[in-house]
């Protein structure tokens, strides 16, 4: 691994996308845009819905969207012979996903910057916790899509696999995640399973924050999703193979 | 001895079937090694084998003593794929900036491939941009950098006007006279004779390997294409 290749790769992925005008205006506003559709949802509602759920979603947008981009944008790799030519040049595995991760991971402090920014001035998300430890661990979940989308890309074959790969893998985490059932509240197999996902911790981080000022809990989530981004990117580098068939 | 490249028992197993059976040849520095044979017998699977990214690989191969694949000779091997394997949303100057940065290769040998490969003046076009035969020349630009000393070219000039063929045969040929092992695979019989040596392949396997001359003289033909055709009957009688 060297410091020079993942840059490289870091800084080739951020042309890439810098080139693409619509995917960067979507990675950007998207969330934010959602974010403001929701707040409109409960504006006229008694209930403090919207701070309810807001953080919640503040952790699942970045999270949907790293994903989906994650696991097509490799595939695509994959399937122009670009990764094989890497592969076959001095270029780490480790070097390949890092530089992945740093360039998405960047443009999740963006979205997040801006998502974040939006509901807490100007659509009025209340928190008691710090805000920019609401962008830490937004940036987080975001890495954490970006290594699952790296690692279940391995296992598609076309752009058909990998999009389907949201309902299979995403789609269950956000049922479980503790934003439509409290997770204490699930049936006992399913509050296990939900311990199991890293979404319901990057989640729980989020509520932490919105409702207490104490951030211990904060870190020891944020701690468990990184473990889940480690795990990730380190199955990731297992399933990338330098000799394919 | 100055072989580059090292084969003995080579076989390729590719889902249940064997695709190269028992290989044996070797390939020599300064020489340009011409892979002739139809579509589909064997050609591409061979070179993945030499560059060490081919599975279910048995026998020997080396490349400059070293098991094929090792990783301190993936520095020194040019590969280029069939299908131009470059970024199509970046330009030819982003795309060979960036394998320079992965290979460690000088900044100035960016503007000398761009240059070896006739795309000057689309040097900052962006890749989608261009022609099939402009993409592959790109692909083979990034395959020069950092000076490799075992180029693997397969079916670089397919596609290309004769013009620019007889160029890039040209760069080629003075790759091979600075040193290096030059292996290049081709479907078109007319170009074996601007080879040094050929590795004629059927089937899996070799049906022929020596000079052009050597070559036709045995077979008793005129040209390449006949002596591939008397080769095979010799070989099916």
């Amino acid at each position: 691994m060297s410091l020079r290749r993942t840059l490289a790769v870091a800084g080739r992925v951020l042309a890439q996308i810098r080139r693409d005008h619509r995917t960067l205006v979507m990675l950007v506003v998207l969330p934010t845009l959602l974010m403001t559709l929701l707040w409109w949802m409960y504006e006229e509602s008694p209930a403090p819905i919207f701070d309810q759920i807001g953080p919640a979603l503040l952790a699942i947008f970045p999270f949907i969207v790293m994903f989906l981009v994650t696991s097509v944008t490799t595939l695509r790799e994959r399937s122009s012979g670009t990764l094989e030519r890497l592969l076959a040049m001095p270029l780490g595995k480790g070097d390949f996903l890092l530089g992945y991760a740093l360039a998405f991971g960047l443009l999740a402090a963006v979205q997040s910057g801006v998502a974040v920014g939006v509901s807490v001035g100007l659509l009025g998300l209340e928190i008691a916790g710090s805000v920019a430890l609401l962008v830490v661990v937004a940036i987080v979940d975001a890495v954490l899509g970006t290594a699952l989308g790296l690692l279940v890309s391995a296992f598609a074959t076309t752009e058909f696999q990998a999009v389907q790969f949201m309902p299979a893998i995403v789609v269950p985490q956000i049922l479980l995640c503790g934003l439509l059932v409290p997770r204490d509240s699930l049936p006992g197999v399913l509050e296990a399973i939900s311990d199991l996902l890293p979404l319901s911790y990057a989640v729980d981080a989020m509520t932490h924050l919105v409702t207490s000022s104490d951030t211990g809990d904060v870190w020891t989530d944020l701690a468990v999703v990184g473990g889940f981004v480690v795990a990730g990117l380190g199955l990731g580098a297992a399933t990338l193979r330098r000799r394919t068939p | 001895m100055n072989n580059v490249v090292e084969v003995s028992d080579l076989r390729v197993v590719r889902g249940k079937r064997e695709v190269l059976h028992d290989l044996d040849f070797s390939v020599r520095a300064g020489e340009v090694t011409g892979l002739l044979g139809p579509s589909g017998c064997g050609k591409t699977t061979l070179m993945r084998a030499l560059v060490g990214v081919q599975a279910k690989v048995t026998g020997t191969v080396t490349v400059h003593g070293e098991p094929a694949g090792s990783p301190s000779l993936r520095s020194r091997i040019g590969y280029v794929t069939q299908a131009s394997s470059v970024y199509d949303d970046l330009t030819v100057t982003e795309n060979l900036r960036f394998f320079a940065k992965v290979l460690g290769a000088p900044a100035s040998s960016v503007t000398s491939a761009i240059e070896t490969v006739d795309l000057v003046s689309h040097a900052d076009q962006v890749v989608r941009d261009l022609s099939g035969g402009q993409r592959s020349r790109v692909s083979l630009a990034a395959a020069l950098l950092g000076s490799p000393s075992l180029l693997v070219l397969d079916e670089p000039t397919v596609g290309l006007d004769p013009v620019l063929r007889e160029q890039l045969w040209g760069t080629f040929r003075s790759l091979a006279e600075e040193g290096a092992a030059v292996i290049v695979s081709s479907h078109v019989m007319d170009e074996a004779d601007r080879c040094d040596r050929l590795l004629l392949m059927r089937e899996g396997a070799i049906l022929a390997d020596g000079s052009p001359v050597e070559i036709k003289q045995k077979a008793g033909a005129d040209d390449i294409e006949h002596a591939f055709l008397t080769l095979v009957k010799e070989a099916a009688r």
